[in-house]
């Protein structure tokens, strides 16, 4: 039943554990290279804003290219097929909004947080607590589905199989022991290395990642002597499915023949995934802090160029990494190591290595490569979460929120950075373990809704609507994101069907998983709302001076 | 000011930001910058739309093959990524020719003023 164990065994596993090992050494030099370095609260935020725009578009790659882009999206396409293109199409075009509104501007106005910019011309203590509430929640949503997912993937990466022992350790155990090594990794990389260990750290993945998968293309296209069509049709063939493969339907928006509701309610969820996509990046708060890390607006403005071409061409591969996968290894064959298909691009790998590089050793090898760099993916994203949240705990709610805002010690306010990195990474692994069985990889897709419908509103509002009030921001972040939570617990994400996180309990009575369409809008109408029925005036010498640093850096830190 | 790389001005510095708001050089920046952002926001949300529409309510056409096993599915998912890089190119065109410059100009007056006046 279990190939990766099946095959290579100990040579694998031992290739495996070594990279593993030679990763978190070097990685760990680096961000005592990048502590040593690093002396004020800019260094500690903003990786003393000292990154070019390139350095700064690979790690943006690296913030953003998560296990699930790596794992879970040629996991989808293995099993089923075209849908999985989806989801990479949403998040790239995703970055379009970043580019054309979000990143320049906000570089110029704000200095270490996501708050920065919203409570620039608001009252700071509601607006800072509210972006702080929504900075945590959607970190901890995102970093809980990967520390989770990074239990489960360890064990089937070593192949320590349900009923098999590793070192003495059951695959529980093993599990378990996974997301406190995960934890503590990105609690020493954050509390030690700032923004500029973590930032590093995600740079070396991004390269790691992008080659990674670029060989493992190669070696799939010259499986079908560099026929696409060839690749698809084996692929489609292979599957069962047949042409229907290659064309959306199997996973997401699937018509149900004689069920109409079930028909218009998974079309419905299609477009909310789509939409909660395609808004949620520019709404990321750890994506918008690493825009800080730039010297320039325009610096900004080049990294994420860099970033699309890096994650464009990604996400790219991975549908010949996907479809490979489908082709060479076969459903049946990933389904019977993971249902949820995270190990068909490590399955892939060992397959591609047997063919070309002389039999199990090679495979044992390639495997191990690709687990490493899974392993990198991981951290280097969880590492990003961490410091996003501990930045809004110290910079928004302790500085700005406990102590008023009143000129302090900064290397304070950095301490307590570094506390509340420690704290945010002990709840994370606290909850990550106690959620260790059940199924969260929704979380993400949550993390994006909750960025699209609280964040979003709130940031294109205060950049570009001159009538934009305290109230206003207030209600666009609190409604986006309650809306948004309270939609999901009372879906079939959490009760009310066979997959659901609870399924003897049935409380579900919004039919949608994904609740974008409704809490997106509800965001933006909030948003509105609270600004037209408050009495408050908004402070125009405020918005004049955010207007004119925002698209001039007039004034920028 | 060990703040501050890249600009030559603290925050707290004094600017009269409604006096520059209001100047006609801010007003042609900023028309510059919404006059591209805006429309191609619009644009390549609808043309999103499109794909993401096309792939839930007319599989049909969708699944029709253009050559081999490679079908209008595929071709319009790569069109998106095309596109997208088609954008972001055409953007930084744009913003280097209309937007730096203007930008630039703003920020050189503005900083010429402080040192006569200082």
């Amino acid at each position: 039943m279990n190939l990766i164990a099946q095959g290579v065994d100990d040579t694998s596993r031992t290739w495996t554990l070594s990279l593993f090992v030679v990763l978190v050494i070097a990685t760990l030099a680096i961000t005592a290279w990048a502590g040593m370095k690093s002396r004020s609260a800019n260094d500690f935020y903003a990786g003393g804003r000292s990154f070019s725009g390139f350095q700064n578009g690979m790690a943006l790659g690296g913030d953003y290219m998560s296990a699930a882009s790596f794992l879970g999206i040629a996991g989808i396409i293995a099993l089923s097929g075209y849908d999985g293109f989806l989801y990479s199409i949403g998040f790239l075009v995703a970055w379009l909004v970043a580019l054309l509104l979000v990143a320049e501007l906000l570089r110029n106005s704000g200095k270490y947080t996501m708050a920065d910019v919203l409570a620039f011309r608001m009252r700071q203590r509601p607006v800072r607590t509210a972006a702080s509430v929504s900075t945590v929640t959607v970190s901890i949503f995102y970093l809980l589905a990967q520390m989770v997912g990074a239990g489960s993937l360890v064990a089937l990466l070593l192949g320590i199989g349900e009923n098999d022992t590793f070192l003495g350790m059951t695959a529980a155990t093993a599990e378990a022991l996974t997301i406190v090594v995960v934890g503590v990794l990105m609690i020493v990389y954050v509390v030690i290395g700032g923004m500029k260990g973590t930032t590093y750290v995600q740079i070396i993945k991004a390269v790691l990642l992008l080659l990674g998968t670029a060989l493992m293309t190669v070696l799939v296209m010259w499986a079908f002597k560099f026929d696409l069509s060839g690749l698809l049709g084996t692929a489609a063939a292979e599957s069962g499915q047949g042409e229907a493969f290659l064309n959306s339907g199997l996973k997401y928006g699937t018509e149900v023949s004689g069920d109409l509701w079930q028909t218009t309610v998974n079309k419905l969820d299609l477009l909310s995934l789509g939409l909660a996509l395609v808004l949620g990046t520019a709404g990321l708060p750890h994506i918008l802090i690493r825009f800080y890390t730039v010297p320039t607006a325009k610096a900004a403005r080049k990294s994420v160029l860099w970033a699309i071409g890096i994650i464009g061409v990604f996400y790219l591969m991975t549908l010949a990494l996907g479809f490979g996968a489908a082709a060479l290894v076969g459903g049946d064959a990933i389904k019977a190591q993971d249902p949820a298909g995270n190990v068909a691009a490590p399955l892939l790998a060992q397959e591609l290595g047997e063919r070309f590089f002389g039999g199990d050793t090679g495979g044992a090898v390639l495997l191990a490569l690709i687990a490493a760099v899974a392993f990198a993916t991981i951290l280097a994203v969880v590492a990003g979460l961490t410091l996003a949240s501990s930045s809004s705990l110290a910079h928004d709610l302790y500085a700005n929120v406990f102590r008023h805002g009143k000129p302090q010690d900064e290397r304070q306010e950095v301490r307590v950075a570094r506390f509340a990195a420690l704290g945010i990474g002990a709840v994370a692994i606290l909850l990550a373990i106690f959620a260790q069985n059940l199924n969260v990889a929704f979380l993400v897709a949550l993390a994006f809704a909750v960025a699209a419908s609280g964040n979003l509103p709130a940031i294109l509002y205060s950049l570009f609507w001159k009538r934009f009030t305290t109230s206003g921001a207030v209600w666009a972040i609190y409604g986006g994101l309650g809306t948004a939570v309270l939609l999901v617990v009372f879906s079939p994400v959490l009760s009310g069907a066979e997959n659901s996180m609870f399924p003897e309990a049935d409380f579900a009575f919004f039919p949608l998983s994904n609740p974008g369409l409704v809490s997106i809008p509800v965001g933006f109408l909030c948003g509105w709302l609270g600004t037209v029925l408050s009495r408050e005036r908004p402070d125009a010498g405020k918005y004049a001076e955010l207007e004119v640093r925002s698209l001039t850096g007039i004034g920028a830190h | 000011m060990p703040d501050s790389k890249g600009t030559g001005r603290e925050p707290d510095d004094h600017v009269d930001s409604l006096a520059v708001q209001q100047s006609p050089e801010f007003a042609a920046l900023r028309k510059a910058l919404r006059r591209f952002v805006f429309p191609a926001t619009v644009a390549f949300l609808a043309w999103y739309a499109l794909y993401v529409l096309l792939s839930t309510y007319a599989r049909g056409f969708m699944a029709l093959q253009v050559t081999g096993h490679i079908n209008v599915a595929l071709i319009f998912g790569v069109l998106q990524f095309v596109s997208t890089f088609g954008l972001a190119w055409a953007y930084a065109r744009y913003a280097a020719r209309h937007l730096d410059p203007k930008a630039d100009a703003i920020k050189a007056r503005i900083d010429g003023d402080e040192e006569t006046t200082s």
